[in-house]
């Protein structure tokens, strides 16, 4: 019988992810990237003081997680999909590896650093 | 045919295997009314241009799924299309993608027939059936789940659509997967868990990455798309559930 | 004797040659800008609990006219993203039934369309004046 594919993991996290991007990410890059730097939106809107404020309470470390390792989750599945797309199928474990590593590490960090502050 | 008659470029991707080495663009022009299809094309080249033109064909009404063929580079019954969609430009024509050319525009379709009959296409109920037992009774609702997905008719454009079974031919492919999600969800059916084991494979559900082409193509409206990703999340389930309501398989 | 010789086609190139795969790559390629916006957020986060220097340098960086290019793109990225996302999740899911009646694929995907408005109109609403 054929072997079982461990794929449900990562494509759980995947569909988390591009839920996550979908409905919330372009209102972040308008912001932190377009609104605030071009002044359009004051900087007060993600001053030290207010961002420092969320990341203290839980609702605040929480969404934070969210919305930087289950992106980080669907981006890397995505661009690991991609490579086989481009013909590139040798060293699998290798980018597995890499990729999701990465992944990871974009959620244990934020975890740890949210937890401390 | 009238000297009034259009006359359209048909340039057809020859091979024949015990003269080439690979294949070669062999241009026609055809004689046309705005009536005829791409089949009629080809069969006019084959009565009056050249008799070594080789193609599959039966119903010319769509149904049987014999003409598939890749016109303009999009897989297509060529029955179900016509010359005038593309005049005064040129049509070309290849043998359905993804699958190796026996000649001209005639494919190797032995990997598809392999792995529609590798996906159980049957009932298999959940004790034997009498005759005194009388019909299976199916309300219009349990036929909805299944009436889209018998209406395949094996044509193959949706593996000519999709580049995953292009660049892994070891993947199940849109129409099995649909032809099992069929027998799946069919209320007479008991072997749900048997062909689960089918999907869960890499070869399964997870080679496909929702390009969404197949569903596009099909002359049936099938939408094989569909059912492959819906058992993404059955497979999913499947996956972390086993071990809390085993079902049977690994 | 048998004197087939099937033809393999090689696949190289194979995304250019429809129009339909050219989405499908651009729709993919989306990824690479949400990952990259992620790790500017994670920089920023590692920034955020630094200090609040830190955190400013950070915002300084923002402002930087490649960056800002960046983020125009990345827009575009994120929200093509959002739309090819909503067009296929009908496709993932079980058929849904109201009242004895099929919902239409077309329902499912205006009602994520409304979703993401009120939500990112409840997100900014927060941001700005929150």
């Amino acid at each position: 019988m054929s072997k079982r594919s461990n794929e449900p993991i990562v494509w759980s996290l995947f569909g988390a992810g591009g839920v996550v991007v979908a409905f919330s990410m372009p209102v972040f890059i308008l912001i932190t990237g377009i609104a605030v730097p071009l002044g359009i939106v004051s900087e007060d809107v993600i001053s030290y003081e207010r961002l420092a404020g969320f990341a203290g309470s839980w609702f605040g470390k929480l969404f934070l997680l969210v919305i930087i390792s289950l992106p980080l989750w669907q981006s890397v599945h995505r661009i690991f999909l991609s490579l086989h797309d481009f013909g590139i199928t040798g060293g699998e474990i290798f980018f597995r590896v890499v990729l999701y590593g990465a992944a990871l590490w974009g959620t244990l960090l934020p975890l740890f650093l949210l937890v401390g502050m | 045919m009238t000297s009034n008659d259009k006359i359209i470029e048909i340039e057809v991707l020859r091979y024949r295997p015990e003269q080439d080495e690979k294949p070669f663009l062999q241009s026609f022009k055809v004689p046309f009314t705005d009536d005829q299809s791409v089949l009629q094309g080809v069969q006019y080249i084959k009565d009056y241009l050249d008799g070594s033109l080789s193609f599959r064909w039966s119903c010319r009404m769509a149904i049987c799924g014999s003409c598939s063929m890749m016109i303009n580079g999009v897989p297509k019954l060529s029955c179900k299309t016509f010359l005038r969609e593309y005049y005064p430009g040129k049509i070309t024509l290849e043998a359905l993608k993804h699958f190796p050319i026996e000649k001209d525009l005639i494919i190797d379709l032995s990997d598809f027939i392999n792995k529609l009959e590798s996906i159980k296409p049957y009932i298999i109920p959940a004790a034997p059936r009498t005759l005194e037992q009388g019909e299976y009774l199916q309300t219009p609702r349990q036929l909805d789940r299944i009436a889209q997905f018998s209406s395949c008719i094996n044509c193959m454009l949706c593996y000519a659509a999709c580049p995953q079974y292009g660049l892994k031919p070891d993947y199940l492919g849109p129409a099995a997967i649909t032809l099992l999600h069929r027998y799946n969800e069919d209320n007479r059916d008991s072997a749900k868990a048997e062909r689960m084991q089918l999907l869960n494979a890499h070869e399964g559900v997870w080679a496909c990455t929702l390009v969404g082409y197949c569903s596009e193509v099909c002359p049936k409206e099938v939408d094989p798309a569909a059912a492959i990703n819906r058992n993404k999340i059955n497979s999913t389930m499947d996956y972390f559930l086993r071990f809390i309501a085993p079902r049977g398989g690994n | 004797m048998s004197t087939r010789k099937p033809y393999v086609r090689p696949m190289t190139g194979w995304w250019l040659k429809n129009p339909v795969y050219i989405l499908y790559i651009l729709r993919e390629s989306t990824a690479v800008f949400v990952g990259i916006y992620a790790v500017i957020l994670l920089v920023g986060l590692i920034r955020l609990s630094s200090g609040e220097a830190a955190w400013n340098n950070w915002l300084a960086a923002m402002q930087n006219p490649g960056a800002v290019l960046f983020h125009i793109v990345a827009l575009c990225a994120a929200v093509y993203h959002a739309i090819t996302w909503f067009s296929v999740a009908p496709k993932v899911m079980p058929p849904v039934w109201i009242n004895n009646e099929k919902v239409p694929v077309e329902k499912i995907v205006t009602g994520q369309y409304i979703l993401a408005g009120i939500i990112y109109l409840v997100l900014l609403g927060l941001i700005l004046w929150g």
